[in-house]
């Protein structure tokens, strides 16, 4: 069966596209060295539209006031420039109410966007453009260590790693924040209250990579300016040691926490890249593996949720589980020691 | 039945869920059709596959170790038709319910006439209602187009003005839609329905030809105020949901070639074979479908020649998990478990089984939970569907329904026969007498796909036995003390010999009664309680026999609970032990 495969790596060569959802301009070229925060796109769009309906206001058909509208697609116009004037001595006139662009004139109404945004797309890791996608983005390689997680809060951010959990299983407190951590990229496991979310805003961080997050603090995590990544899930799991081990051994490295959401049509996933010096190209992730005896896996439900094990065999038959179902299932010699069969369904090969 | 009658096509079916893709293989064994095997594999229309046929080629590899049958070849393609060695299948067709729901926006006149026809039809598919504008609709032109742009939906679906009423008000409500596909970027422009007042298809065509993804349109869904025809929108609405599935997920492109075009929406496709089983077994009831999986709960019901279909992608148990708790609480989802679960694990439970869709529990605490929440998610389902049933004599309760037929993989994830039942007893709450049947493979929506390629085929694989029966079902509706008498059940087998049962409110008692056999089942209700009967009437019954034989559900409906946590955990752990544990 195939198996899903959770990135945990020392060292790898990591290549993410960046892309603005609407077209815009590029700013990078191929083979340009580029660190997470560089702007690498940007577009604009209108934020809001004002829809003027000349006809209605003329007290004309529409027909007959298009041919008094003065303004045509694409003209710029400041706030009460007058759009169209009507007939008669004392004619009366439309203005534009704010400033903007017209974008469609016809049927007597004349559409103004106006509230203009900007966006700047960031290079979120950093390394090599090595591909430009025209008008929309790029893709940018590194090598290093990679860590994936399975929840961001959609924030990017790049800080020197700095680790407050003595155990995968310790819980970050609001008292733990003091100043010597701002601009710091924070390696915590568990975090239970709001008071901590805010006082790492209040420094500020330059991240958060937490084990789990209690559910009800979602919504205060996704308002956090900075970015959260969770490795292992929600309520009060600890950090799979996998990833406790790589990310504690790279503490003072710098360290790009990319907390994008998870897209699972998409594939776009949370992620911790801390750039290493290589001198050749390490090999890419592996995105697709069979189940395999051997293989380390991740069980991503009880009787262990979170754990790291290795499947010791394949059962080619449906097995009978603990709960009564029955299922595709391995043995996995969990790291605490014990054996568990496990549903393939609910293992993620890592590597 | 005349040989012209039997084609001898055979036919495999693939329905592609959320969590698991099911491959069925149907061929004609001694002159009739059957159900010869079935295999699945996980889905891979999510990373890092993206690729909805490797999922699907899996099932059929599946398929044909199982079948020891050659269904593809060495490049992995279906070997269609049957070839002289024996491999290759006839036919192909297939279903899909994976993918994200579909936003839509609903464009109508009146709130409780056009918009509220709009609703229902989008509820027909997998949707996700994320804007309605009509009259009553104080935004203005431009806020509604930027509401629009905002939202991008990837559906529009206007309705209003009856044939030949209402026109210039239909033309205003389709301004704000045109002018947000003009803006928007092409790869982004969303298909339009329109199912409105005929008269303006041409104009709408003019409108909004050239600024949508898709248009079509459809015979009004109101041609008069008092009519409401929703059957052939929601074949249009079907077509879309296909059209932007094929543009959203790799591989679904070869399905469809694979099927020659023979690919439905799993909820339509179901919906078909409802309202086909409801003509060709009229009764004086209806019939009802209940389908619960990862992407939605499914309710369809057939009344004679009227049928209803209600999709609910927010009781789904995939990754919308969590929206469950927008509708309920978590008390009330636990009121359902047998063991004590504090409200913060379940919390988390949805959570995290919201990150993997396709897990199951392995644990018997992960498992009373998820039977919990999908009793809560089901009974929501049904709950929500009532309201397009005809009205039941009883206010508040379902009407009679003769057979109900369970589907869906989180069915699939309750181990014996006897949880099942009673997961769905808590879940519908059915009244009277009625035959529950479990579609373990998943068969309904199949058929309903296969019922356009060839008509014999799913009568006779429903005749096969195919279906596993739970049992026959009598559920009591009382008013009494907890545990005083409500029923006595008298029943004698083909063979003679009698069983009986003293029926106390709060309890569940169980006559035994294989598969296949069937027997004389007469009940005498006590003052005031209704057995399938009318209130106070005893009558007698011929039943069929199934996995759990006769059940006589006598907890009364609506299923009151205890509030009393410890003496609730025990009752429900008395009926599941009832029902074998």
């Amino acid at each position: 069966m195939l198996a899903p495969v959770l990135h945990i790596l020392p060292l790898t060569t990591i290549a993410r596209e960046r892309v603005l959802p609407i077209n815009g301009q590029v700013n990078v070229r191929l083979n340009q060295k580029v660190s997470p925060t560089d702007v690498i796109a940007e577009t604009s769009w209108a934020r809001e539209h004002v829809l003027l309906d000349v006809g209605r206001a003329l007290g004309l058909p529409p027909n007959v006031a298009d041919r008094l509208i003065r303004c045509k697609v694409g003209d710029g116009v400041p706030a009460g420039a007058v759009l169209a004037t009507g007939r008669g001595v004392m004619p009366k006139m439309v203005k534009a109410p704010r400033a903007g662009k017209v974008v469609v004139v016809g049927g007597g109404q004349v559409l103004i966007e106006v509230g203009e945004t900007h966006m700047e797309l960031r290079a979120g890791i950093p390394g090599s453009v090595v591909r430009v996608i025209p008008e929309r983005g790029a893709v940018i390689q590194t090598a290093g260590a990679l860590v994936q997680g399975v929840w961001g809060n959609g924030r990017v951010g790049t800080g020197i790693m700095v680790n407050l959990a003595d155990k995968p299983n310790s819980v970050l407190t609001a008292g733990r924040l003091d100043v010597s951590l701002r601009g710091m990229v924070i390696i915590a496991s568990q975090c239970r209250d709001a008071d901590t979310l805010q006082a790492a805003a209040d420094l500020p961080v330059r991240g958060l990579i937490l084990s789990s997050l209690f559910p009800a603090l979602l919504p205060l995590a996704r308002e956090m300016r900075y970015p959260i990544l969770l490795t292992d899930g929600f309520g009060s799991l600890p950090m799979n040691s996998a990833a406790y081990r790589l990310l504690t051994t790279n503490v003072k490295r710098e360290a790009t926490l990319n907390a994008e959401k998870f897209d699972r049509y998409s594939g776009a996933r949370p992620e911790v890249i801390i750039p290493l010096p290589v001198s050749s190209a390490p090999a890419p992730p592996q995105d697709k593996v069979e189940f395999a005896a051997g293989q380390t896996v991740r069980l991503r439900r009880q009787p262990a949720s979170g754990m790291i094990g290795t499947i010791t065999a394949v059962h080619t038959e449906l097995t009978m589980l603990p709960s009564g179902l029955r299922a595709l299932a391995a043995d996995v010699k969990l790291e605490n020691g014990e054996q568990a069969l496990i549903p393939l369904i609910n293992l993620e090969v890592v590597g | 039945m005349p040989a012209s009658l039997v084609q001898t096509d055979s036919l495999l079916a693939v329905n592609i869920g959320t969590a698991v893709t099911r491959a069925v293989f149907f061929d004609v064994v001694e002159g009739e059709y059957r159900l010869v095997a079935s295999a699945s594999a996980p889905s891979t229309t999510e990373a890092p596959f993206h690729d909805v046929g490797e999922g699907v080629r899996n099932a059929i590899n599946n398929l044909q170790t199982v079948t020891g049958r050659t269904l593809l070849n060495a490049d992995h393609r279906l070997i269609t038709p049957f070839q002289p060695d024996g491999s290759g299948v006839d036919a192909f067709v297939a279903t899909i319910s994976a993918g994200p729901a579909l936003k839509t926006a609903l464009v109508g006149l009146l709130e409780d006439v056009s918009l509220g026809s709009a609703l229902r039809l989008a509820e027909m598919t997998y949707t996700r209602v994320v804007d309605s504008a009509g009259l009553n609709d104080h935004r203005l032109g431009d806020q509604k187009i930027d509401t629009l742009l905002r939202l991008q939906p990837d559906v529009v679906i206007i309705t209003g003005g009856t044939d030949g009423g209402a026109s210039r008000s239909v033309h205003k409500m389709l301004e704000p839609v045109g002018l947000a596909g003009y803006l928007l970027p092409q790869e982004k422009r969303p298909a339009v329905l329109f199912a409105g007042n005929q008269k303006l298809d041409d104009e709408v065509k003019g409108l909004l030809g050239s600024v949508t993804s898709s248009l079509r349109f459809s015979p009004n869904v109101r041609p008069s105020l008092e009519t409401e025809d929703l059957e052939p929108a929601a074949r249009e609405l079907a077509g879309i949901f296909l059209e932007i599935r094929q543009r959203q997920l790799k591989g679904l492109d070869d399905i469809a070639n694979w099927a020659d075009g023979n690919v439905l929406p799993s909820a339509y496709a179901l919906n078909r074979m409802v309202r086909f089983l409801g003509q060709v077994y009229p009764g004086h009831k209806g019939l009802l479908s209940v389908d619960i999986g990862a992407s939605a709960a499914v309710v369809a019901a057939g009344f004679g020649q009227r049928s209803t279909l209600s999709v609910y992608p927010q009781f789904g148990l995939g990754e919308n998990l969590p929206a469950l708790l927008q509708y309920t609480t978590l008390e009330d989802v636990l009121r359902w478990s047998p063991l004590d679960v504090s409200t913060d694990v379940l919390r988390d439970y949805i959570y995290q089984k919201a990150l993997y869709p396709a897990s199951i529990p392995a644990t018997k605490e992960e498992q009373a939970i998820a039977q919990a929440v999908t009793r809560q998610a089901l009974y929501l389902a049904v709950q929500t569907a009532r309201r397009n049933f005809p009205r039941s004599a009883r206010p508040g309760l379902l009407p009679g329904f003769e057979p109900i037929l369970a589907g869906g993989s989180a069915l699939d994830d309750v181990p014996t026969p006897g949880q099942s039942l009673l997961l769905l007893l808590d879940a519908v709450q059915p009244t009277g007498l009625t035959t529950i049947i479990l579609d373990k493979n998943d068969l309904l929506p199949l058929l309903g796909a296969a019922a356009q390629r060839n008509s014999i085929l799913p009568v006779q694989v429903l005749e096969s036995g195919a279906f596993q029966s739970l049992g026959t079902v009598v559920s009591v509706t009382a008013s009494a003390a907890y545990g005083s008498l409500v029923a006595r059940a008298r029943m004698v087998y083909d063979d003679g010999h009698e069983a009986q049962a003293e029926v106390k409110y709060g309890s569940i008692e169980i006559l035994p009664l294989a598969n296949g056999q069937s027997a004389k089942l007469t009940l005498q209700p006590s003052h005031g309680t209704d057995v399938g009967f009318g209130t106070g009437r005893g009558g007698m019954v011929r039943v069929s026999g199934g996995a759990m034989g006769v059940v006589i559900d006598g907890r009364g409906r609506p299923l009151v609970l205890p509030g009393d946590p410890v003496r609730r955990r025990e009752l429900v752990k008395k009926w599941l032990w009832t029902v074998g544990g």
